[in-house]
């Protein structure tokens, strides 16, 4: 299992705020190329479990093995760590202070020390793929949800990551925004990213996902080929979720 | 001396006309050095005060960012809770009796201006990285910036956006209380007022005119400060890019080969 592709290797993950205990001995490894997606009812410890993979929040016990090592050890440092793990927003997280194409740039500079001419076509190349280059002189308040999103997908991907991790990207946005930043996704999906993705859009799940881990109550309570876990659920708690997307 | 007051304050501006712009000249210079250097204390001190203490962190800086907190804390405390006029006393008389430092009554005044800004700018300069969303440091940390890279590049310019009005406020709290350093002798437009208001028993009409200098000191500083937040915010309206962004990117095409590929090799 543990082979030469595996990008992360989570083992007996939990967490804890205080005596709420959000995540329960979660295991679960993602490989190069892997399209994993998180579904399960809000309040099951999705989005925890992606901020955990961050280190946005700290895990109470368990081990997440980056290549290996161990990124939730005191010595880990979690900035360069996380120049190597992107992250995707529910709420976007743009610099309100910078326009598009700044936004897209920063990290490379001040992260990877890149030039201001290599960051930009960077900056340039990623935008276009996600439909935004016409914008990059916007700010931020000047933009709609979805071309957010795509201008926080592009920022991500700037930075060359080698997983991207989405914390319900679609969530926030009304059904047509929904498509265009699905659509990048699925792109990203076809030319190999390896992405983790929280969301409640099953369809998508069902189509682009390479792997599926529903969670429920804060363990993963079944995971496995998109396949099976859409047409022949086998745990009572997934079939009952999954029958209330699925009818029809 | 004239009969009438507007007569008499055209008399008092004949005489004593330089005096008064002197004044008014170490008033706004105090006030403006003041609030600047008050404003880098209360940054400097703003931001060691928001750096977040975790768990994981080494113990010996855990226990020095609690002293240095501490330290700025009562620095704050003290600065804020006792008045400018006693602190300029204490300072300027202090200095000689326990250390023989002599300051200049310019220096001091500067120093005692500048302390009292900073104190106040300091919870100001908190309370504006408190008011930018988190989601914005999360989105920076995500990209891997530290937390020194996501103060200078994401939360400061914004938190100086969102504060700039209470620096005008500063400045122009400043350019009226330095006239408290009268106290101690430095001659501002206070101490230029009472100086021709003795010599030629003209109390009203001195302080006339010194009002309306303050007013219009204050008031410009104000609508200069308004002037420069608009700019601060940058224009209203965007131009698309309308010619091909990726024309000079040729042969660019780096995705998504590299580091996830490397490890294979």
């Amino acid at each position: 299992m543990s082979n030469q592709d595996t990008i992360l290797d989570i083992h007996h993950l939990s967490k804890a705020f205080g005596t709420n205990v959000v995540l329960k001995d979660i295991d679960f490894s993602v490989h190069q190329g892997d399209v994993t997606c998180i579904i399960g009812a809000s309040g099951s410890g999705k989005s925890t479990l992606l901020r955990c993979l961050n280190l946005l929040e700290t895990p109470t016990s368990g081990e997440v093995l980056y290549h290996g090592e161990d990124i939730t050890g005191s010595k880990v440092n979690a900035a360069s760590y996380r120049s190597h793990v992107g992250m995707v927003f529910q709420s976007f997280n743009l610099f309100n202070n910078m326009n598009v194409l700044k936004n897209c740039m920063v990290g490379q500079t001040k992260v990877l020390k890149k030039s201001e001419e290599d960051a930009r076509k960077s900056a340039l190349f990623f935008l276009e793929k996600v439909g935004m280059a016409p914008y990059i002189n916007a700010k931020p308040r000047q933009l709609s949800g979805g071309q957010k999103q795509r201008v926080a997908i592009a920022r991500a991907l700037a930075m060359e990551p080698e997983v991207l991790l989405f914390d319900e990207p679609t969530s926030a946005l009304d059904p047509q925004m929904v498509g265009e930043v699905l659509e990048v996704m699925r792109t990203l999906a076809h030319e190999g990213l390896t992405m983790i993705i929280v969301t409640h859009e099953m369809a998508f799940a069902r189509d682009v996902s390479s792997h599926v881990v529903f969670m429920a109550d804060g363990v993963i309570a079944e995971e496995g080929q998109p396949s099976q876990i859409f047409e022949t659920p086998q745990n009572p708690q997934t079939k009952d979720f999954l029958s209330r997307f699925m009818r029809g | 001396m004239p009969d009438t007051f507007g007569g008499r304050i055209v008399f008092l501006l004949q005489k004593s006309g330089w005096s008064f712009v002197r004044g008014a000249g170490i008033s706004l210079i105090l006030a403006l050095i003041g609030t600047l250097i008050g404003c880098i204390i209360g940054f400097a001190v703003g931001i060691v005060q928001t750096i977040p203490i975790a768990k994981k962190d080494h113990p010996v800086k855990k226990i020095l960012l609690h002293i240095l907190k501490f330290i700025l804390n009562a620095y704050v405390e003290i600065f804020r809770g006792t008045p400018m006029m006693a602190q300029a006393m204490l300072i300027f008389y202090g200095s000689t009796a326990l250390f023989n430092i002599h300051m200049s009554t310019f220096f001091a005044a500067v120093f005692i201006v500048s302390i009292n800004t900073g104190a106040y700018m300091a919870e100001t300069v908190r309370g504006g990285i408190l008011s930018i969303d988190t989601g914005q440091t999360e989105g920076a940390k995500a990209i891997g910036m530290t937390h020194f890279q996501t103060m200078l590049n994401v939360i400061l310019p914004q938190a100086l956006r969102n504060i700039m009005p209470q620096i005008g406020n500063n400045l122009i709290i400043n350019i009226k209380d330095t006239c408290v350093l009268s106290i101690i002798g430095t001659v501002e437009l206070f101490y230029a007022a009472k100086g021709t208001a003795g010599s030629y028993y003209t109390y009203f009409e001195s302080f006339t005119i010194a009002m309306v200098i303050y007013f219009i000191m204050t008031f410009t500083c104000s609508r200069i400060l308004r002037h420069f937040e608009g700019k601060l915010d940058g224009p209203d309206n965007f131009d698309l890019a309308t010619t091909d962004t990726l024309a000079h990117t040729s042969g660019m095409s780096k995705y998504p080969d590299k580091k996830g590929g490397s490890d294979n090799e």
